[in-house]
């Protein structure tokens, strides 16, 4: 047993002190450093800060990462100089990278905005909720610039670990509750599953930074796959579990449903997203040369995750639920995309992801004020009477609806067509013509959500029968709803400018040794 | 000139800016003079297009002008452009045409209505999508505009959304257009994928219709029929075609612009649009798409001969003239198609306007059972409105007469069956318009306060057993109830019919006389071939080639006036002069159009037939018919899987460690361990 | 006594399904969370074998990267249970099925 003692008395000599390259991570520190101030500054002061501040200070902390990261796509773009690999090969910088951190960083915003009157309606105020948030975020982005399969764990976990307190944080609900633990168990159970293929496939490589895996298979054949095919298997599982695809989605309608709203939104964007970036990195930049081995798979992934999401969501009668399910369709058109495995296809689904973030932020925006206090009112009938009531919110509402559904001049039908282009184009013509299919089922149910909200409630049990307090809309989700409205509109007539940022983000994967 | 294209589209939606920014402050009746001022702009637009079009020499009237690169992501370049080609012109002028003389009707006909400015954005917005449906250079345009009407046919068969049959109608429309709207998008993925373009014309010789001859058989054969799926959805035809009727709901002018003269039309503008790939495509696709046009036009025609209420005639009336447009691009008779899509715009617009007139003169009356001597009481809108009959009718020298004849013509070149299917449908088409006519505007008057809805049926149906019947009249009046969205039928009781407004009945008199002299677009004459000569470039290399001699064409259209006569004829009897009773020529099962959504529940319910029974009753608000059947299927599946969903975690845990097994199992399988 | 490096990859494998197991049948929440940490050191042992038979020390270092994110696990995880266990005493896993369909 001499091994450990003698290989690091070896190393010892050798052992050198890594370069950092702190610019390179600089949206990551903004995150990380913004939540621990918030943290620190909230416990050593006494006095209650005015409403908003916290919810503003997480706002000006993601305006940062944004800038820092537009600083960072100037220098990735920028052919002369490119993109490049930071701390020893960790970390890839591309466009990629760039652009889940300004998706991540919009998303959080977003939810940070809507939760603050949130909070305080439902008496949880405090900093916590914000700086998890930031964490989490930031561990979504290690996760999307992640070159190497450890450094994609730990950002799961990182994303992971913040959202399930993120999920509990409702003290007073048991359903809050519930989900966190729900959500806590099957997520260790799953990452188990993840790093489980993650050992195979270094097993099986010799490497787990994703450049040199790439290099040793494009440079060798192996004599027995079993191992490497068992570790896509594995990591197929724990990511699958993270972007909801069937059947690891078991999780998704019970914690969206359960937790508070505001963090369902952040869940669903903002996690969701980074969840579909270690997916990509992954499997398109590391494993492309084995994609005869995994597409088959996808393609099984795709077709349950779209049908049984956009089934089961027809069914449902709690709008929350119906969200979540319908966030299963969509994670299945993503994984179409996925299929595809072009750049094309990569683009597609970077595009499907970022207009999907802001009709789901909006959607859950609206979802948490017609919640009203206690967060309870999800029923379809709440919606009743909603247009009459509150006609600019249900209007918002329908925008971010017919999004979903894919009609023309909103963000969704360029996804969706985006997406199914791409299936086209890498002939996968069944798996286009599923998509469809479900898409029309889906979009069955957005209208059932629509049409309750346009028709005048009856007035016999109208507002004074039930006691029900008129919804209130905030500033806060105000601004969160007016940008998410007018981000899904802008893409929707010129999607000219996401598809752009999208195509020059596609992963690219840098030579092993630098 | 050309290049004012741009402006024929803008207006509209300047219009529809304004009026949604100005909302409540532009009111009544400013709000409506804006928009007809739009509309009416932009058909001067379009008519100083033409004019520039028709001075060019024949083989250089096609223009492409590009507004700006609309969509650019590796190898996929779209362009908002327009195409400006004798065919999208021929379009914008009868849309843009007929459209400002809806609007102008609606100015009347929405007089006090709180929704009044609302109603007059959502006509601007729809005209802006339909002209650049009919104008875009590329599918994505066209799909765009496509849609677009989509949408705000549902904002406007909702228009009054405190009514729930309006919005139940509403969301019927939209799911049913959404399944056309899949063929479409399949089309054109399909279209890009062979061509790699979606451009209809590029200038070098890329562009769809001018490389059509380039596709395999197999991928024209794929698009046309998707295209055709998209068709029969926007178009009304089997078996899409159940939203056309509940979208009656909307208010009258709706039903004319959108539900008769324009976008339902659309299928047979696409279809036309694309006829070199239909061209290209294998045989028996042109021949599905003329049985799928004759058994519709036959369908809606046998049902509309049963309705009760004045707006569901003429939307079966409208399925069934659709279905003759088909038959017409099945046979390949382009030209004819568009030229019956003009003329029925004129006729079928005049019908509705017309109807709307009476229901507007009755207080909201649309069954007419209850109407009845209105020639003396609102004598302009009975002389259009019987001018609107004749046309129909078939009835020479109206309009309605030459188009119809034309595509019998065609069909008969084709085979003689879909002639023979297409000329009882004309029969029955007499007989349905000439019963609705003499209904509403003879005989006796049933809309009195001491006139219910029991009496006037049996006046109309003498000697009937009365229980069977009573009943029947308590459900119609039901059913109207939930349609017709006012439901105050004692508040007219005492109250006399009255002319409408000028602004109601001047669009009347000008389309009653484009009904008359409509024909003129294109009559079989020596040198009259005006519409023909002027689409030549268009459909020149895809229009059929018949060879019929004239004294067959004679013969054909002396019979085809025969049969209108004698349509109109049996209807004077059983409706005018009550030889025959009428009960025994409107059975129930007619009413009922053939039990045809009921039949599809059934047959999508099938076995779980006991779970739709609770899923419907858990769910009023879902739609009904073929929609409810797919709806259904869905549900059914959907609580069967939701079963799975136990909520607790192990059996969570179960479900992923089963998939995980699964995904081992799959690369066991494969690597052959 | 020198033991084949397969056998280590086995008994990991082992391991690994009997924590999988546990976390299918047991009911105790606190159990299953056990259950869970097992499979994690269960790869744990897969990765020092798989160093050990690439003699590449990385797969060494990912062990302690996966025993700081099992701690912080821990800590979550147990809050969160007790804060269950606190609100319905006694509860077991099949008790927490309020989200369900």
């Amino acid at each position: 047993m001499t091994s450990t003692a003698a290989v690091l008395a070896q190393q010892g000599d050798l052992l050198v002190k890594p370069e950092v390259e702190w610019v390179a991570i600089t949206p990551l520190l903004v995150l990380v450093g913004g939540s621990l101030l918030l943290l620190t500054l909230s416990a050593l002061t006494t006095r209650r800060p005015r409403r908003g501040t916290y919810a503003l200070f997480t706002v000006l902390t993601c305006a940062g990462a944004i800038i820092a990261s537009v600083a960072l796509w100037d220098r990735v773009q920028d052919p002369a100089r490119g993109e490049f690999t930071a701390l020893v090969g960790a970390l890839t910088i591309d466009g990629f990278t760039v652009f889940f951190s300004v998706l991540i960083a919009l998303s959080i915003a977003l939810a940070a905005l809507v939760a603050d009157d949130y909070l305080r309606r439902e008496d949880l105020e405090g900093p916590e909720l914000y700086a998890l948030m930031l964490l989490s975020g930031a561990g979504g982005i290690v996760m999307a610039m992640a070159n190497d399969l450890i450094v994609v764990f730990l950002g799961l976990e990182i994303l992971s670990i913040a959202l399930y307190v993120m999920a509990g944080m409702h003290l007073r609900r048991v359903e809050s509750q519930e989900s966190a633990i729900k959500y806590f168990v099957l997520g260790a159970f799953s990452s188990a599953f993840l790093l489980y293929g993650i050992a195979l496939v270094y097993g099986a490589t010799g490497s787990t930074n994703l450049s040199e895996i790439a290099a040793f298979l494009s440079q060798n054949v192996l004599e027995s796959e079993g191992l490497l095919l068992a570790g896509f298997a594995l990591l197929l599982v724990g990511l699958g579990f993270k972007v909801a695809a069937v059947p690891f989605h078991v999780w998704t309608p019970d914690v969206y449903q359960g937790a508070p709203s505001p963090v369902t939104a952040f869940m669903a964007s903002a996690s969701k997203a980074a969840a579909f970036a270690a997916l990509l990195r992954v499997f398109f930049s590391a494993f492309s040369n084995h994609a005869s081995d995994w597409r088959p798979i996808i393609w099984v992934l795709a077709v349950l995750t779209m049908v049984v999401g956009a089934v089961l969501a027809v069914v449902q009668r709690d709008v929350k639920r119906m969200l979540a399910y319908s966030s299963i369709n969509h994670a299945g058109f993503s994984l179409v995309a996925v299929h595809a495995n072009t750049e094309r296809g990569v683009a597609g689904a970077l595009f499907y992801l970022l207009a999907y973030a802001f009709m789901v932020l909006g959607s859950f925006a609206v979802v948490t004020l017609v919640g009203r206090r206690g967060d309870a009112a999800h029923d379809v009938d709440d919606y009743r009477g909603l247009a009459r009531e509150r006609p600019v919110l249900a209007l918002a509402f329908t925008v971010f609806l017919l999004s979903q559904a894919g009609v023309p001049l909103t963000a969704g039908f360029f996804a969706k067509f985006y997406v199914i282009g791409a299936a086209a184009e890498a002939e996968s013509y069944a798996l286009a013509v599923i998509a469809m299919v479900t898409a029309v089922i889906s979009a069955f149910l957005y209208l059932r959500i629509i049409v309750t909200m346009y028709f005048a409630g009856d007035e016999a049990e109208g507002d004074a029968a039930t006691g029900r307090h008129r919804v209130a809309i905030p500033f806060g989700a105000g601004v969160s709803l007016a940008a998410a409205v007018a981000f899904t509109l802008l893409i929707g007539i010129l999607p000219g400018l996401v598809a752009d940022f999208a195509r020059d983000a596609v992963p690219v994967l840098l030579s092993a040794a630098p | 000139m050309l290049d004012a294209v741009w402006l024929i589209p803008a207006l509209p939606l300047l219009g529809f800016a304004i009026l949604v920014l100005g909302n409540r402050r532009i009111g009544e009746p400013w709000a409506g003079w804006l928009a007809t001022l739009m509309i009416a702009g932009s058909f001067v637009a379009g008519a100083v297009t033409f004019a520039g079009l028709v001075e060019r020499p024949e083989e250089e009237r096609q223009h492409v002008y590009r507004v700006f690169t609309w969509v650019a992501a590796g190898g996929l370049d779209v362009d908002l452009g327009f195409l400006v080609d004798p065919l999208s012109m021929t379009m914008v002028l009868f849309v843009t045409g007929v459209g400002t003389l809806i609007h102008l009707y609606s100015i009347g006909y929405m007089h006090g209505d709180p929704g009044f400015h609302r109603f007059f954005a959502y006509l601007n917005l729809f005209a802006f999508s339909m002209l650049m449906l009919v104008l875009g250079d590329n599918l994505l345009v066209t799909f765009l505009g496509w849609e677009g009407v989509g949408a705000c046919s549902y904002l406007l068969i909702s228009f009054w959304f405190t009514s729930e049959a309006n919005a139940s109608a509403g969301k019927k429309a939209f799911v049913t257009n959404r399944i056309g709207d899949v063929g479409f998008m399949l089309a054109m993925f399909l279209s890009f994928v062979t061509l790699g373009t979606l451009s209809y014309v590029n200038g070098d010789g890329t562009g769809i219709l001018e490389n059509a001859a380039a596709l395999s058989v197999a991928a024209a054969t794929g698009i046309a029929l998707l295209a055709f799926v998209g068709a029969c959805g926007k178009s009304a035809q089997l078996p899409l075609f159940v939203w056309l009727p509940d979208a009656m709901a909307g208010p009258t002018p709706v039903s004319a612009l959108i539900h008769a003269a324009t976008m339902v039309t659309s299928g047979v503008y696409l279809l036309t649009r694309l006829s070199p790939v239909l061209l290209q495509a294998e045989d028996w696709v042109p021949t599905l798409i003329a049985v799928v046009g004759a058994a519709t036009a036959l369908f809606a025609a046998t049902v509309a001969v049963a309705q009760r209420d004045i707006k569901k005639v003429l939307a079966y009336s409208t399925v069934s003239q659709l279905g003759y447009m088909f038959l017409a691009v099945g046979s390949g008779a382009y030209v004819a198609a568009v030229f019956h899509m003009i003329t029925h715009a004129f006729f079928k617009a005049l019908l509705f306007l017309g109807a709307g007139s009476v229901i507007h003169g009755l207080h909201e009356e649309q069954d007419m059972r209850r109407m009845g001597a209105l020639k003396r009481f609102m004598p302009i809108t009975a002389a259009t409105f019987i001018v609107g009959w004749l046309a129909i009718a078939g009835v020479p020298p109206f309009a309605g007469f030459w188009s119809k004849d034309e595509i019998l013509l065609y069909a008969y070149a084709k085979h003689p069956v879909l002639w023979a299917v297409g000329l009882v449908t004309a029969l029955l088409t007499a007989f349905y318009m000439s019963r609705q006519v003499f209904m509403v505007f003879f005989g006796e008057p049933r809309w009195g306060g001491a006139v219910d809805g029991e009496h006037a049926l049996h006046e109309d149906a003498p000697g009937e057993s009365e229980a069977p019947s009573a009943e029947v009249a308590a459900a119609q009046a039901a059913d109207h109830d939930g349609s017709a969205g006012a439901a105050d039928h004692a508040g007219h009781g005492g109250v006399t019919p009255h002319e409408s407004p000028w602004t109601m009945f001047v669009p009347l008199l000008v389309l009653a006389g484009l009904a008359v002299v409509g024909g003129g677009l294109n009559l079989p004459f020596e040198g009259t071939h005006f519409l023909a000569d002027w689409l030549h470039p268009v459909v020149e290399a895809t229009e059929a080639e018949i060879d019929v001699s004239d004294g067959t064409k004679v013969a054909l259209a002396g019979v085809a006036v025969v049969a209108a006569l004698l349509g109109i004829a049996a209807a004077a009897l059983v409706y005018l002069r009550h030889r025959i009773d009428a009960r025994r020529v409107e059975p129930d099962v007619l009413l009922q159009a053939w039990h045809y959504d009921q039949a599809i529940s059934a047959f999508v319910g099938g076995p779980g037939r006991a779970g739709a029974e609770a899923a419907a009753t858990a769910d009023r608000t879902g739609i009904d018919g073929a929609v409810n059947g797919v709806a259904t299927l869905v549900r059914n599946g959907g609580d069967r899987l939701r079963v799975v969903q136990t909520g607790l975690v192990r059996s969570y845990a179960l479900s992923i460690a089963a998939g995980a097994v699964g995904l081992l199992a799959y690369f066991v399988v494969r690597t052959g361990i | 006594m020198d033991v084949d490096a397969t056998w280590y990859l086995v008994l990991s494998a082992l391991l690994f399904t009997i924590g999988g197991a546990g976390v299918l049948v047991r009911r105790n929440p606190l159990v299953m969370f056990m259950c869970v940490e097992l499979m994690l050191n269960a790869v744990n042992i897969s990765f020092v074998t798989f160093a050990r038979m690439l003699n590449d020390t990385g797969g060494q270092v990912v062990v302690f990267f996966v025993l700081v994110v099992a701690a912080a696990e821990v800590v979550v995880g147990l809050g969160i249970i007790v804060a269950i266990l606190r609100r319905q005493p006694g509860a077991d896993a099949d008790d927490i099925s309020l989200l369900r369909g």
